[in-house]
């Protein structure tokens, strides 16, 4: 989809009537509509598509959540949930018609739970709070995305997000217990249990990554993992982006599952170094971080494969982290890719395409033919465990025609990304942004499938629509056409 | 194997448009699994065979109709495994029931369930319509979890074609070990130790001793076996197989028996008969004639659900009830997936 910042007219008759509803039951302060007021929720953390919207509620616990969710109802009002507004998709993106409903009040930690190991919070409670807060009992929650001090965990279950450590210790969605979800029609369900399952199809995972499609989340139980005794990480440098490709793929076939396993690409190692003084090797085509964590015997004996699968794989150069400083350090740099990203350029577009790590090679190739033709520059940071590609293409939305030019340049990627048999996204969701997309990597009745589930839970299309899965008459409209690995599956199927 | 693809989807699409029921089925070894089996059965076990096994992708690909026992020894050979352990119940389990039952072996409460490993799914749906979810990548959120959803669904909602799963290498050191223990002390004790840096991998209580299996590096094996303390159980991998197919003497008892997955650190239920404690806690066997509704209040109680896993009057259900708004977004997803209510009905909840 490409960019909007969409100024449609507001009605403003309706804009009453609704704030007036809602301002039955919640505080003034707790209902905006005021353009001045409304305003900073105009976008998420792709700035690119903005649009103002009609009313801002802001609950403060779930009866109120669910009494806005029944009087949007009612008043066949669309919702959009935020979290922190974090989300790379445009998932949060308001509609200039809706309510956008802010579950930013509701940030307490109800309750910690030391013996099961689980806590209990509520939705706007930041992803490293939870890990603060368990730190005391040894405790810390798994999924640590690099936003992770500001996005919310309602918006980790929402994105279904994962960070540098989940090829060991898996995403959101293999982190979470339970919810608490409010239907559109204000119904609650409590979706999981204190249990590792629960009765019936398994909506956990169902909700999880739903991109607040399905239901807005009131209450999340997760689970707690005690925290390693130990952790060293190994930094390789290689000449070649090839050679630290194959390197992570000989890293598993030594049967480690490392701890993390990240890649940058030169670009990035120049654009963050200045930032955080990693002492990152700077001739280096492509740093590979490898982490081990357990015990300290264990780790030592990790660390010692770890580095012979690197030096064996060609590496240039292998330092081993030996304080908590220095590793902290390490990862520092990884961490600051964006912002760094934001500190060369005037702006980036972040891709999420997932490939398998085989086709890393020829994947990163086509990027850099892209980055050539397109004359864009690209930074390339890779959560190598899992082929999580984050291709950061830097452009200048001031320079007429550069950010339609970037939106090419990454529907391609995601094009190629879908054609070596990966994913257009793995972390950051479809949103607005990959719409399109997704009429490639889907064929006609797997969306009306998509379309089927939604209305299951919400038959008159109120929460968050237009995001996430495309209607066929767009993608017919966009002249997509669905690919799968290089070859039509349905060759006998209308193309619409 | 398109022929037989075909051959299921036309049966399907014949079925749906006579509304006759099917009863999709595996190698059988699940039969006793659920509600009633209605309507007349339709195989998978011709479509089978791996498709794609990539073993530094951490990637099988395989379909539903394969043997587990045939797929755990392709990744056996490469040093790797299914991590969540699936009971077998017999020879002729296959990979599609393994994943439509959506049971857990004894490594469930540390490396995860059947869900968890689920990267993708192709299926036939109620339309007879052939789909893909998912995909071959550890990471993916385009579009709902659909492959998730399947896992547990009992082909409720369609026939899993093929599937692709996550797979792990092999620990390098594996250690069982027991200690003589009440319930209550085995309960507190699987709790205490799943909250410190220990490389667990099952626990069980039964008979009055508390089983561990310890797997890892050589070095954190070694470590917590001396932590832990008790003595050797010299044939554990037997021990956690027979566990894990339910062939313990316990499983032999003429009483009922019922799974109630709840809170870990729940106290010894009270119920008359045996038990056996698995999964840290978290998950109690329990041979009881205790009346259905005893039982259900027991786990929920809990935080948990109670299934009636074998034997005993299934006509109350087998699996605990649903609250209606939760029933209604089942019957609503039942409707999206098989309109005609053709699949499996009743296999879960009646009306499914
Ligand atoms: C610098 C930077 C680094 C990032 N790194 C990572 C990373 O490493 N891994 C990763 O996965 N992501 C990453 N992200 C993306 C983003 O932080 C995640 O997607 C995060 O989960 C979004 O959380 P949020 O609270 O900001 O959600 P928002 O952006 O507010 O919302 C995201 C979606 O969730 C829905 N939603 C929010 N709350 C609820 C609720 N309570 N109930 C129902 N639906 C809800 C919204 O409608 C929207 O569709 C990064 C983003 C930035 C800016």
């Amino acid at each position: 989809m490409s960019a909007t910042s969409t100024a449609a007219p507001v009605d403003f008759i309706r804009q009453q009537a609704v704030a007036r509803a809602l301002r039955v039951f919640l505080p003034e302060p707790a209902v905006l509509f005021e353009h001045e007021d409304v305003k900073p929720y105009e976008c998420d953390g792709l700035s690119a598509y903005r649009q103002v919207p009609m009313v801002v509620a802001l609950p403060e616990n779930e009866q109120q959540v669910q009494r806005i969710l029944q009087t949007c109802y009612e008043m066949r009002v669309p919702v959009v949930a935020r979290g922190a507004g974090t989300g790379l998709s445009g998932g949060a993106l308001p509609l200039g018609n809706g309510v956008l409903m802010s579950l930013a009040k509701m940030m307490r930690i109800l309750d910690i739970d030391r013996p099961s190991r689980t806590a209990r919070v509520q939705p706007g409670v930041r992803n490293l709070a939870i890990s603060e807060a368990a730190a005391p009992y040894g405790l810390y929650y798994a999924p640590d995305p690099s936003s992770q001090i500001a996005c919310s965990i309602g918006g980790n279950v929402a994105e279904n997000a994962g960070g540098m450590h989940c090829l060991k210790y898996g995403l959101t969605v293999h982190n979470i217990m339970k919810l608490r979800v409010f239907t559109i029609e204000g119904e609650l369900v409590e979706i999981g249990g204190e249990g590792l399952d629960a009765a019936g199809y398994d909506l956990l995972a169902l909700m999880t990554g739903s991109e607040g499609m399905l239901g807005v989340v009131t209450e999340i139980t997760v689970r707690l993992l005690p925290a390693p005794e130990y952790a060293q990480c190994v930094l390789a440098a290689f000449d070649d982006v090839n050679k630290a490709g194959n390197a992570v793929e000989r890293i598993i076939a030594a049967g480690i599952i490392p701890a993390g396993l990240e890649m940058m690409d030169k670009i990035t190692t120049g654009a963050v170094e200045p930032f955080v003084n990693a002492g990152y090797p700077l001739d280096a085509e492509a740093i590979l971080l490898c982490e081990s964590d357990g015990n300290t015997q264990e780790v030592a004996e990790e660390i010692e494969r770890m580095k012979a699968v690197m030096h064996a794989s060609g590496a240039t150069e292998v330092r081993v982290s030996h304080s908590e400083v220095e590793r902290n350090r390490f990862w520092a740099g990884r961490k600051a890719a964006f912002p760094a990203a934001g500190r060369i350029s005037p702006d980036y577009y972040c891709m999420d395409g997932t490939i398998p790590r085989k086709a890393l090679a020829r994947v990163l190739l086509a990027i850099a033919e892209l980055s050539k033709e397109y004359g864009l520059r690209c930074m390339n940071v890779f959560h190598a465990g899992d082929g999580n590609l984050h291709p950061l293409i830097l452009y200048d939305a001031n320079i007429p025609g550069e950010l339609e030019k970037t939106e090419e340049f990454g529907a391609k990627i995601l094009k190629l990304s879908i054609e070596v048999g990966g994913t257009i996204t793995g972390e950051h969701g479809v949103g607005v942004e990959k719409i399109d997309s997704m009429c490639v990597q889907f064929n006609p009745l797997e969306l009306e499938t998509f379309h089927a589930v939604k209305a299951a839970f919400d038959e008159h299309t109120l929460l968050n629509p237009g995001k996430a899965v495309p209607t066929l008459r767009r993608c017919v409209e966009f002249g997509h056409m669905h690919v799968r690995a290089g070859q039509e599956k349905f060759p006998d199927l209308p193309r619409f | 194997m398109q022929d037989i693809i075909d051959q299921l989807a036309h049966a399907i699409r014949e079925a749906a448009s006579h509304k006759t029921c099917l009863r999709i089925r595996g190698g059988g070894t699940k039969d006793f699994y659920g509600g009633p089996l209605r309507g007349e059965s339709l195989s998978t076990t011709a479509y089978r065979g791996v498709i794609d096994y990539e073993p530094t992708e951490l990637v099988v690909i395989a379909r539903a109709g394969t043997p587990l026992p045939e797929l755990e020894a392709v990744l056996r050979e490469k040093g790797q495994m299914l991590a969540f352990e699936p009971p077998h119940f017999g020879s002729s389990a296959t990979l599609g029931g393994a994943i439509a039952a959506g049971l857990s072996g004894p490594r469930r409460a540390y490396a995860g369930a059947v869900r968890d490993f689920m990267l993708g799914v192709r299926m036939v749906d109620g339309k007879g319509s052939d789909l893909r979810f998912g995909g071959r990548v550890m990471k993916n959120v385009a579009g709902y979890d659909i492959s998730r959803l399947m896992a547990g669904s009992l082909g409720t909602l369609g026939v899993i074609l093929e599937a692709s799963l996550k797979t792990l290498p092999l620990p390098a050191a594996e250690f069982t070990l027991r200690r003589e223990q009440t319930q209550a002390e085995a309960i507190a004790l699987m709790n205490e130790w799943a909250g410190k840096p220990l490389p667990l991998s099952a626990t069980c209580h039964t008979g009055g001793f508390l089983y561990v299996r310890l797997s890892g590096a050589v070095a954190a094996v070694r470590a917590a076996r001396e932590k832990l303390g008790g003595e050797e159980v010299t044939d554990g991998t037997t021990f956690w197989r027979e566990l894990r197919d339910q062939r313990l003497d316990f499983f032999t008892l003429p009483e009922p028996l019922w799974r109630l997955s709840i809170k870990s650190t729940a106290a010894a239920l009270d119920l008359p008969g045996e038990q056996i404690i698995e999964w840290g806690g978290a998950l109690r066997w329990v041979r009881t004639i205790a009346d259905a509704q005893t039982i259900r209040e027991a786990a929920a109680r809990c935080g948990g659900h109670a299934a009636l896993f074998r034997g005993g009057d299934k006509t109350t259900g087998v699996f605990h009830p649903l609250p209606p708004v939760m029933m209604r977004l089942h019957q609503r997803l039942k409707q999206a997936f098989d309109p005609a209510g053709i699949l499996n009905p009743g296999r879960m909840y009646e009306g499914l």
